[in-house]
């Protein structure tokens, strides 16, 4: 329970996906937690893991299919290369409100403070090796870890 | 709103941010520091300018703008201006708070 009339002290953020919007949501609300002086950490767990992936998190997709914002028929979105279009379309705009590159916006956040986590069943479960991730990860913990660290008044969690 | 910074009535808005550029100088820009628990030394005063002058040149800041500057990197901003470092700066330096998302 927070005590500090609303306030919030720090954001938890559980990212569970490795959509290109799930992604920049989760690093957007990060950065944007720490330049208002929020404490941010990040806990990558299952597909999430794909956004701290040495050679993989460069490659992140927007979904074409299962998406009816993309407004395009579903049918058409799972056309081969459409999700590779549509990313190509979709990181030409991020450029240009200033929306740097995964592996760009992971420094960003490091440097910014925000702790970044990679979930260690998930780990365990991709047959993955510390060295498969990215430098900026702090650790692989646990969820009973994640949860100790999100300890305080204040703290806010969010699931994405 | 008017705020009286060194005896002198300097127009902020709510947040406290200046919104008459014209009205600001260094002195102006100790207080504000003061205000905001933050020892100016060099360094600080380097990212200062670089930000005014930005402004003047109507560049919208962000913090990774401010990391590729080459005047400082976002490791440092962050602990020249602890908590908040854009929104603090952007106080001393007396410009209206960046309205960026990134």
């Amino acid at each position: 329970m927070s005590t500090t009339n609303g306030e919030i002290n720090k954001m938890m953020i559980i990212l569970s996906k490795a959509t290109l919007e799930n992604v920049y949501a989760a690093f957007v609300l990060a950065n944007g937690a720490r330049s208002e002086g929020i404490e941010a950490e990040i806990f990558f767990t299952f597909f999430g893991l794909e956004a701290v992936q040495k050679n993989k998190n460069e490659k992140l997709h927007v979904a074409t299919v299962g998406n009816p914002a993309m407004h395009i028929p579903t049918m058409i979105g799972g056309l081969p290369g459409m999700e590779a279009a549509a990313t190509y379309i979709m990181k030409k705009e991020m450029e240009k409100v200033d929306m740097p590159e995964i592996p760009e916006f992971l420094d960003i956040l490091k440097c910014s403070g925000v702790k970044m986590w990679a979930c260690k069943l998930a780990v365990d479960m991709f047959h993955l090796k510390r060295e498969d991730l990215v430098d900026e990860v702090d650790d692989i913990i646990t969820v009973g870890d994640f949860y100790t660290k999100a300890k305080g008044e204040g703290v806010h969690m969010l699931f994405i | 709103m008017e705020k009286i910074i060194l005896g002198k009535p300097i127009e902020v808005n709510e947040e406290g941010y200046m919104t008459n550029f014209s009205q600001w100088n260094k002195e102006i820009g100790e207080e504000l520091a003061k205000e905001a628990h933050i020892p100016l030394s060099s360094r600080h005063w380097q990212v200062i300018n670089y930000i005014q002058d930005e402004y003047k040149k109507e560049v919208p800041l962000s913090i990774r703008k401010i990391g590729k500057s080459g005047v400082v990197d976002i490791k440092e901003f962050y602990s020249l201006f602890p908590t908040a470092p854009l929104k603090t700066a952007t106080k001393i330096a007396g410009i209206p708070k960046p309205a960026s998302c990134i």
